[in-house]
């Protein structure tokens, strides 16, 4: 995985709650087998409306995107991180997050940062109002914009692979000893498979 | 009771997970092991890949099992797909199983089906697992006192390299249904309540424990049922502790336990919440007044019980929802006139769902304008239907009983619903398109698809049944 410390760019405001993943991936674009090639179909739906915030110059390239509650909800395609990382988006700023998607979103090194419904309200009106750039500082751990400096939490262990680039697989590998020997007593004791 | 002693008493959640912890570090995810991780087409091709690009062995691929279900056909000559990226997908499937020497039930065999309709039925399912997939809807498994979850590709993967993978401690949240369905409701009816009543990320964050009166009643396909719809309030998983009902169940499964039968159950009986337990989140809901639900909007919390109106809330979300639905503020859900009728999915794809939908249908014909597709989950359903003499009646009423898969649920294979056409589904999701391009969905249970599709319009099926809960 690419290490990421900085994101930089314009915001892209999808004013819209409950934004699910058939949304931003429909199934009928997951018969392929490769990890990439989603990228164009992403939102598809929604960009079939020419207006659609997507399909508007000034956010073309952007970064960051800005959205409603609970971004992410039902399947658990990780298509929909693949789509979303191909567009250019590194990061995405929402109230909160369905929880498939936060854990795709950590294996492909895309940011999720959760803010108060009042702080989107108002990057939403900036994004729409000016040309200016977002600056998020993952080390610092600040997303500024303008004369605006906002802190976000995120989780240290995964702080600790974005910024580094690495990935769960190799911290589970590097444990394969201990899961052995847990799996082996398991086996004796709790479980029942014939 | 003190605090203390209040914290020290475990609910089955905190049982489950706890005993699933090889290793947690100070500031890291838990690294848990998982039991059994089940394998679909659509979201394995790349894990595959993951262990190529590695040069990784498969942890152990006894506690792995493969199936079709996503994006095969259902007609007779399923065999035969005609779409180019399915078929490839397919194909992919069977030589990633053989290369990395892993159990694959193909369309030929006699246990392919929905994953999850299929676990259960060879009793791989069992109470205490920790058990994955690549699939939001795996929650299903939870009905059996597993903590099962869906999970993205590159998680399949790293519970195909290591068994295990890394997560943080879901929250704990216990919902209650209390209380006896009238005749002709069901675990459907009472899992839209849930969703209605909380919203669609009203679990975010939680794993939630189904207790209570009326999930004491319930079979195992009807705990499925519920279980299943976990996701679509945003829950990580549902489970159910495991009774009488589940260990009849198991019993003579292809991989329940047989010499170790006792030493399972001490174990399993184990499992129960602790009296007196904490959660996160209570919720309690009375389901002796409940009627049948349908959804009305884009998303499964937007549903109702079908004798109410479409709320009067003039919010942006309904708004857009009603106007991609094609109905208004106020309408009363009743009698909403339908194209097609769908029965299946693994939310009701199994047998109970056959036959109730068989019994309604018997000696009936469908509204001539409908076209209605009853879809078993699995080969073992359909032999069963077949055994039962559901499929004739079935087909005898007008709809089309077919060959096992998802189907009409998602969009991806060839059933799809036709742009601008209204159906009734047993499915799981009303998001825009989910049925196919400008499809409309109305969720509900297979009960109401098929008496709405004898009535070629939304209705309750309650008049199907006496008071004794049989089909009169």
């Amino acid at each position: 995985m690419k290490a990421i410390k900085h994101i930089i760019g314009k915001a892209i405001p999808m004013n819209m709650t409950d934004i699910d993943t058939d949304i931003i991936i429909p199934a009928q674009y997951l018969t392929s087998t490769s990890q990439t090639g989603y990228g164009e179909h992403a939102f598809a739906r929604l960009r079939a409306d020419k207006d659609f915030v997507l399909n508007q110059k000034k956010y073309k390239d952007a970064p960051i995107l800005l959205t409603g509650s609970n971004f992410g909800c039902g399947s658990s395609r990780e298509h929909a991180v693949w789509a979303i990382k191909e567009l250019g988006i590194d990061a995405i700023i929402a109230p909160s997050f369905a929880d498939i998607f936060t854990n795709n979103a950590k294996k492909n090194g895309l940011l999720l940062i959760e803010q108060p419904q009042e702080i989107i309200d108002k990057l939403m009106q900036k994004a729409t109002d000016s040309q200016n750039d977002i600056e998020i500082n993952i080390e610092e751990q600040t997303i500024v914009s303008g004369n605006t400096t906002l802190e976000f939490t995120l989780n240290e262990f995964f702080k600790h692979c974005l910024i580094n680039g690495l990935d769960e697989l190799d911290y589970l590998i590097s444990h394969a000893e201990e899961i052995n020997s847990f799996k082996t007593k398991q086996k004796r004791e709790t479980l029942f498979i014939n | 009771m003190t605090k203390e002693e209040k914290t020290m008493k475990q609910n089955i959640i905190d049982k489950v997970w706890q005993s699933h912890i090889v290793k947690q570090n100070p500031g890291h995810p838990a690294i848990l092991a998982i039991d059994f991780c089940l394998v679909h087409e659509v979201t394995s091709a790349q894990a595959f890949d993951t262990l190529r690009e590695r040069n990784l062995p498969v942890f152990d691929t006894k506690s792995l099992l493969a199936t079709v279900d996503h994006s095969i056909p259902t007609r007779k000559n399923r065999h035969e797909i005609f779409d180019e990226m399915a078929k490839a997908q397919v194909q992919k499937l069977r030589d990633n199983t053989k290369e990395f020497n892993m159990p694959f039930y193909d369309m030929d065999s006699q246990h392919q089906g929905i994953v999850h309709v299929v676990g259960p039925e060879l009793g791989i399912t069992q109470p205490g697992m920790t058990i994955v997939c690549g699939d939001s809807h795996t929650a299903t498994h939870g009905a059996f006192g597993a903590i099962a979850f869906g999970i993205g590709t590159s998680t399949v993967g790293h519970v195909f390299a290591s068994g295990c993978l890394l997560m943080n401690k879901p929250k704990t949240m216990k919902v209650e249904f209390n209380g006896q369905f009238q005749a002709g409701v069901s675990a459907k009816d009472a899992v839209m309540k849930l969703i209605a009543t909380i919203g669609i990320g009203g679990a975010n964050g939680h794993i939630i424990e189904y207790t209570g009166s009326a999930i004491d009643s319930m079979s195992m396909e009807a705990r499925m049922t519920l279980c299943n719809m976990s996701i679509e309030c945003g829950a990580v998983a549902g489970l159910i502790a495991p009774d009488e009902t589940t260990y009849a169940y198991l019993k003579g499964k292809k991989y329940a336990p047989t010499d170790k039968w006792n030493d399972a159950l001490n174990y399993w009986n184990s499992l129960k919440s602790d009296e007196g337990c904490d959660y996160d989140k209570l919720i309690a809901i009375d389901v002796n007044k409940l009627n049948p639900m349908v959804s009305w909007g884009t998303n499964p919390q937007q549903a109702i019980e079908i004798n109410q109106n479409i709320p009067d809330n003039n919010d942006d979300m309904t708004t857009k929802a009603l106007d991609y639905v094609k109905l208004s503020l106020n309408q009363p859900i009743k009698d909403t006139k339908l194209d097609w009728a769908f029965v299946g999915s693994c939310t009701n794809g199994r047998i109970e769902d056959m036959r109730v939908t068989a019994t309604i249908l018997k000696g009936k014909k469908i509204a001539s304008h409908m076209t209605f597709y009853v879809v078993p989950g699995s080969e073992q359903v359909m032999a069963q239907a077949q055994k039962e003499g559901l499929i004739d009646i079935i087909n005898a009423s007008g709809a089309e009983f077919r060959m096992p898969g998802c189907s009409m649920c998602l969009g991806m294979n060839d059933d799809k619903v036709p742009p601008g056409s209204r159906c009734i589904s047993s499915t799981n999701r009303n998001f825009v398109g989910r049925q196919g391009t400008g499809s409309m969905t109305h969720l509900a249970s297979p009960a109401t698809v098929a008496a709405s599709a004898i009535a070629g319009k939304i209705v309750s099926p309650i008049a199907y049944f006496n008071e004794a809960g049989e089909i009169a």
